[in-house]
């Protein structure tokens, strides 16, 4: 489909038509004091050559670097079928294309994304995918409000082990929307929420309870017993889950007596690469009943006049194109390619592969943890079971070491001070399937030399 | 030409209200309703114990066409939701002003009932749009 510009002959005759002087003219009815001046501050535009240089010099200094972080965006094998696939003449699209049935190749893959991620959430339904995992946490918890029909409160409880990016923007797309989200402290020894700090809410009207796992400190929850008082106390349980982990961790379809009502998270670690913070792609699945309080598209299969199998989209009166300003959301498909990406890396790795790719992690982490906190200086902050990441204690600001240990090329975790300032100098270090034991030995020599220098600003 | 029962009140948005001698107003969507809005596949009934005002949305109805919400007649406390409706949307389609109905509302203020239109004025209102 080709994008053909109006030249200034066709912008002529249009406003000619319409008798019309200036293209400005019909602007006019927005007070001046509204309208946005020229953009001050953008420099000149490039042409391609030039572009090219400064993305490449800017890559170069990226370096290549062994990274160590992980917090929401996690580096994994990505192999190397994916990209080529997806990249096809027949897949490269963003969108759902219009005239959605006459792509029946895209709607199959969309299809078969869904299935994927029912099947590793275990819940019945699945959308085609949202933009990115905190906007999905943001989607659920207005979903739930619009689900939990017998509850009037819209508060949502948030523990802070919960991915403390997802909860700002949870608040900033859903806060004014009269959602409430509130806090709930973490317990110190084990870094994991508890059901004791529950306890004050019980006969109040609350309409959902957020519970990460694994949580953003990497420890595992005790999602059961979570799930269980949420529905036991008539709130909905929205989970934000790793889809890596759900190769050996229970699916949030199962936790509990009765399972999680909504599950959503980040796509990025399914065949996703960092690229230095995006694209990526959220996703969410939930339960059939609540099916229709779901945002985005949907795709059924379904047959045609002759019985054969064909794809279609499915439940659209929950869409802006139907039901305009009272849609679910004004999702549809942006993050399309991604979600092709995620679901050619599951089938190529299958839930066999899954769960090697989920227990190398936590072999990996494990191994990290065990050389890092062996170093004077470094102590294991939380003793509960983890996955893929964990939070270590320095004995001096963090800031400086990750300088120091970026000089050497590691990029050595996330700095927790500015989220979680009461755990004092804590750092939050991840190792997947892609980190060797030299690469943790080289982490492991490399802090070990920093902080046996004496360090200029100590703590008191 | 759809089917307007005497005995009914009507809205300008196509709802149509039944009043017991209790208080309680039983309110679905009309016969022309359902006609323009084709096969429905999909209904959202109130739950009991819920207080609308009249004009609330507080309903949906989908159809192979289009979602519509369907809004109170009146004010008051929702009774009843029509929970036959959750596995058959098609009674509306087949008897929109008996076995299709949406939800029954005691009357909070049975002065509002003034304020609906009677069978003539419906059909004066039908009349009217046809043009």
């Amino acid at each position: 489909m080709p994008f053909i510009p109006h030249t200034e002959a066709d912008v002529r005759a249009m406003l000619d038509a319409i008798g019309v002087g200036h293209i400005d003219d019909l602007f006019e009815e927005i007070p001046a004091q509204l309208r946005a001046g020229p953009l001050a501050g953008i420099p000149a535009a490039l042409n391609e050559m030039e572009i090219g240089r400064l993305m490449e010099e800017r890559a170069a200094r990226d370096g290549r670097s062994l990274c160590f972080i992980g917090a929401g965006a996690y580096e994994h094998h990505i192999p190397s079928a994916v990209w080529a696939i997806v990249t096809r003449g027949e897949l490269y699209s963003a969108y759902t294309p219009y005239q959605a049935e006459a792509s029946q190749g895209t709607l199959q893959m969309i299809y078969e994304y869904q299935t994927m991620m029912a099947s590793l959430t275990g819940l019945e339904v699945s959308n085609a995918s949202l933009y990115d995992g905190a906007s999905a946490l943001a989607e659920a918890a207005l979903m739930a409000v619009r689900a939990h029909r017998r509850s009037r409160s819209a508060r949502i409880l948030v523990p802070r082990t919960v991915n403390p990016t997802y909860a700002k923007v949870a608040r900033a797309i859903a806060g004014n929307q009269n959602l409430v989200f509130e806090d709930l402290p973490y317990c110190t020894d084990g870094g994991h929420t508890i059901v004791e700090s529950l306890r004050r809410f019980e006969g109040e009207d609350i309409t959902a309870l957020v519970i990460q796992q694994p949580n953003f400190f990497g420890t595992l929850e005790d999602v059961d017993e979570l799930t269980d008082w949420a529905h036991a106390h008539g709130a909905l349980v929205i989970a934000v889950v790793n889809p890596s982990a759900l190769g050996i961790l229970k699916a949030p379809g199962e936790w509990g007596a009765r399972g999680a009502d909504i599950a959503c998270g980040e796509g990025q670690p399914l065949g996703v690469p960092l690229s230095s913070g995006g694209p990526y792609f959220g996703f969410m699945a939930t339960r059939m009943e609540f099916v229709r309080q779901m945002p985005g598209r949907i795709v059924g299969r379904t047959v045609d006049l002759e019985g054969r199998t064909g794809f279609t989209l499915t439940l659209q009166a929950r869409e802006q194109h139907i039901r305009r300003g009272k849609a679910t959301s004004n999702i549809c498909t942006n993050q399309g390619l991604l979600m092709m990406a995620g679901t050619i890396y599951l089938s190529l790795i299958g839930p066999k592969g899954l769960a090697e790719v989920a227990s190398a992690c936590v072999t990996h982490t494990h191994a990290l943890v065990a050389a890092l906190s062996s170093i004077a200086g470094v102590s294991v902050a939380f003793d509960r079971p983890r996955f893929h990441e964990a939070v270590l204690q320095l004995d001096r600001p963090v800031g400086p070491v990750l300088d120091a240990l970026a000089a050497r090329g590691i990029e050595g975790g996330f700095d927790l001070s500015e989220h979680y300032p009461e755990l004092g100098p804590a750092l939050l270090v991840c190792a997947t399937e892609t980190k060797t034991q030299a690469d943790i030995d080289a982490y492991a020599w490399a802090l070990g030399e920093i902080l046996q220098a004496p360090h200029p600003d100590p703590l008191p | 030409m759809s089917n307007v029962p005497a005995d009914l009140k009507f809205t300008k948005s196509h709802e149509w209200v039944r009043v017991s001698p209790e208080g309680v107003a039983e309110i679905g969507i009309t016969d022309h309703a359902q006609q323009a809005l084709g096969d429905l596949v999909f209904v959202e009934v109130p739950e009991a114990g819920r207080k609308v005002s009249s004009g609330d949305a507080c309903a949906v109805v989908e159809s192979v066409k289009a979602a519509s919400d369907v809004y109170a007649p009146v004010s008051g406390e929702v009774v009843e939701g029509n929970a036959a409706l959750t596995e058959t949307p098609e009674l509306i389609n087949q008897d929109a002003y008996g076995a299709g109905w949406l939800m029954r509302i005691r009357l909070g203020n049975s002065a509002e009932l003034e304020s609906l239109l009677d069978a003539k004025a419906y059909e004066e209102l039908l009349a009217s749009e046809e043009h």
